[in-house]
């Protein structure tokens, strides 16, 4: 690291450097946005959907659960429960938590009305649907 | 200390130092809920102690990085802060703004904490790391853009060396990308490629800048190295950096209803990522086997050296483990991701920052090195803290690798719930590990109150 290797050309690569692949992630950016309505499922998007992701933003399901693999790891995947369980399983089994069975892993009552339930279970159809690239390997999630 | 005002620099570390003992009292908890699953419950849920555990991670590496930015930039630049009092001023509106968040993390209901702070107007809250109302992400990029006014005008008004314009660089991208906690489109696609602009763009980009300017900064300090040399190597690892960790964001673009050709690109790219943390630790031991002095603050070289290898351990080497996409297809999500995640962010930016620390505290508190005995208590709970964190990750791994086998690969795939009980036992072996974490941060905060006469310093 010594002889003709200048630190200003060390720091003209840098400046180079980091400014093309910058370039080259804004163009890959670009085309995955031109590419995602083929994968992304929005032509489900309904406002029931959009109510349902404010549920479960508002009451911080990711701090315990994974959603297409990204979140915490203490509870089960849900970006595939719907296809798991089903819609009246989901809302039946968040109506009754907390299980309160001694030493088991604890689900919070969320106290969520009818409705929001409704919007919740859209939502989690509607994650269910995205293309993952057959992501994850099985049901189990 | 060469500038008085370099002195705001202790507030800052002071309290990195103790949100830093909060965060750990919350990973013990979190540990303990993994095993005896209704601790605390319903007082704090798992999801809540997971959410302080992590903001207060966050939140205390910016104490420490702001701490270092005015203990490092006056120095560099060679004159007084530009404004000491905005400095102090900002310390007590951030401390204010944290504390507050996390009370209200843990005393109000997350909903009606979401409501009373605006969410209902731009939603942003719900996140993983970006649980933060909307008051408080506000209020870090007004802090934020306050921050780099002050030391920006500190830079431009003195000596523009390598080292103060990398670590601006890192900085102003820090915020920069943080704007992106703001975007949270319905389309749960797009709000995922995005939320990682925030979080890899943070730890595998700009962070590393931030991460090399500080450990070069100490290094010319306690080496006496020629500091061309030193920032040759600086402007090659962030090269490094940021050609292999912009287009490598590719690896979280796997399975999230992205198209499929990101498995090539974030395979390809993150896999190089490893070189520049395994260059930060050639330079790291390359510098000090090349030292002109033996600075008497033996404990801040230690640190030193522990960042560059355990940033590559974890980073490099765990990263590494689980980032190409057929790998990464079996492993996403797992206990395999919280190993790496631990170690990753201790090896790196904890470590980074308790190294500055280490080096800059005795300073700031008037003398070059602390007492022979606090230094050895300080290497103590180097020692137990790193030791730990390797029995976490490992025992998180163990884990992660049955968890995987067991639900994800076998033939007869059992449910998460179910391989959860099979696994308890690395759960409680982690524990125990934490324990021993607990332990070496406690060694860590006594060190400081150690006395004892100065070292001398010697000429190697
Ligand atoms: C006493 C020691 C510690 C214990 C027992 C502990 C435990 C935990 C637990 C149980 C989780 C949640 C995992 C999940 O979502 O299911 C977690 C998350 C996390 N902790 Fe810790 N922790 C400890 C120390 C630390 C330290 C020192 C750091 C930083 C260097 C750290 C950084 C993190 C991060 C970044 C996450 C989020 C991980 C991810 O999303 O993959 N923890 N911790
Ligand atoms: C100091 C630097 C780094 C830190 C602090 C860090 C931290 C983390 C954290 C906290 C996560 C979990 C995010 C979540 O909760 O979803 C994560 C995920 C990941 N990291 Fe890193 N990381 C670093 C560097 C690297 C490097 C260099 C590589 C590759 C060589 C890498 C590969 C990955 C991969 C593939 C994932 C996704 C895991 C999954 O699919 O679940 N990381 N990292
Ligand atoms: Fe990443």
């Amino acid at each position: 690291m010594s002889g003709t290797f200048t630190k200003a050309m060390a720091r003209n690569v840098f400046y180079g450097g980091t400014v093309f692949f910058f370039l080259l992630f804004i163009a890959l950016t670009f085309d995955t946005m031109q590419g995602l309505p083929k994968s992304d499922n929005r032509a489900a998007i309904t406002p029931a959907v959009a109510a349902g992701k404010h549920v479960w933003e508002t009451r911080n399901c990711l701090g315990c659960h994974t959603l297409l693999g990204e979140g915490a790891y203490y509870a089960p995947e849900l970006g595939n429960v719907y296809k798991r369980r089903g819609p009246e399983f989901i809302k039946a089994w968040i109506q009754s938590m907390p299980s309160n069975t001694p030493g088991r892993r604890q689900m919070p009552q969320f106290n969520l009305t009818d409705k929001e339930l409704d919007d919740l279970v859209e939502f989690l159809k509607y994650t269910s649907e995205i293309n993952t690239q057959n992501w994850p390997p099985n049901i189990e999630g | 200390m060469k500038y008085k005002s370099q002195a705001v620099a202790m507030p800052y570390f002071i309290a990195a130092i103790g949100l830093f003992v909060g965060q750990i009292l919350f990973g013990l908890v979190l540990g303990l809920q993994y095993v005896v699953g209704d601790f605390l419950f319903p007082s704090i849920p798992f999801n809540i102690a997971r959410m302080v555990h992590t903001n207060l991670l966050i939140v205390w590496l910016l104490f420490g990085f702001m701490g270092s930015a005015y203990y490092l930039v006056p120095e560099e630049a060679e004159t007084e802060l530009y404004s000491p009092k905005l400095a102090l001023g900002l310390f007590w509106i951030f401390l204010a703004a944290g504390a507050l968040t996390i009370l209200g993390y843990l005393f109000v209901d997350y909903n009606t904490l979401a409501s009373a702070t605006g969410n209902d107007i731009l939603a942003t809250m719900g996140r993983e790391f970006l649980e933060q109302p909307l008051l408080t992400k506000i209020g870090i990029v007004v802090v934020a853009l306050a921050f780099l006014f002050n030391i920006s005008m500190t830079m431009l008004k003195g000596r523009k060396t390598v080292i103060n314009i990398v670590l601006l660089l890192g900085l102003w991208g820090l915020a920069v990308f943080f704007l992106f906690s703001f975007y949270n489109p319905t389309n749960l696609v797009m709000d995922k490629f995005y939320w990682w602009w925030v979080v890899h763009l943070w730890v595998e980009g700009v962070w590393e800048l931030i991460m090399a300017a500080l450990l070069a900064f100490v290094l010319i300090k306690v080496t006496g190295v020629d500091r061309e040399v030193i920032e040759k190597w600086l402007y090659v690892i962030i090269t490094l950096a940021l050609v292999t960790g912009i287009i490598g964001t590719g690896h979280h673009y796997f399975w999230i209803g992205t198209p499929a050709y990101w498995q090539w690109w974030g395979s390809i790219f993150s896999a190089l990522e490893p070189i520049p943390f395994f260059a930060m630790t050639v330079f790291a031991f390359n510098m000090v086997n090349r030292r002109r002095r033996e600075h008497p603050n033996r404990a801040a070289v230690l640190w030193a050296l522990g960042t560059g290898v355990m940033a590559f351990l974890g980073a490099g080497v765990w990263g590494f483990l689980h980032t190409l996409a057929p790998v990464n297809y079996y492993t996403h999500g797992s206990q395999i991701t919280a190993a790496h995640g631990h170690m990753a962010f201790y090896g790196a930016y904890v470590m980074v920052v308790i190294t500055i620390m280490s080096y800059a505290m005795p300073i700031l508190r008037g003398r070059q090195a602390n007492s022979n005995k606090a230094q050895v208590i300080e290497m103590w709970s180097f020692w137990i803290m790193t030791i730990s964190m390797v029995f976490i990750t490992l025992f998180l791994t163990g884990a992660g690798i049955l968890q995987v086998w067991l639900q994800r690969v076998s033939e007869d795939p059992m449910p998460f719930m179910m391989v959860q009980d099979q696994i308890a036992l690395f759960y409680w072996m982690r524990l125990w590990s934490g324990v021993g974490f607990a332990v070496g941060l406690v060694l860590y905060v006594v060190s400081f109150f150690i006395k004892g006469k100065e070292p001398e310093a010697v000429a190697a």
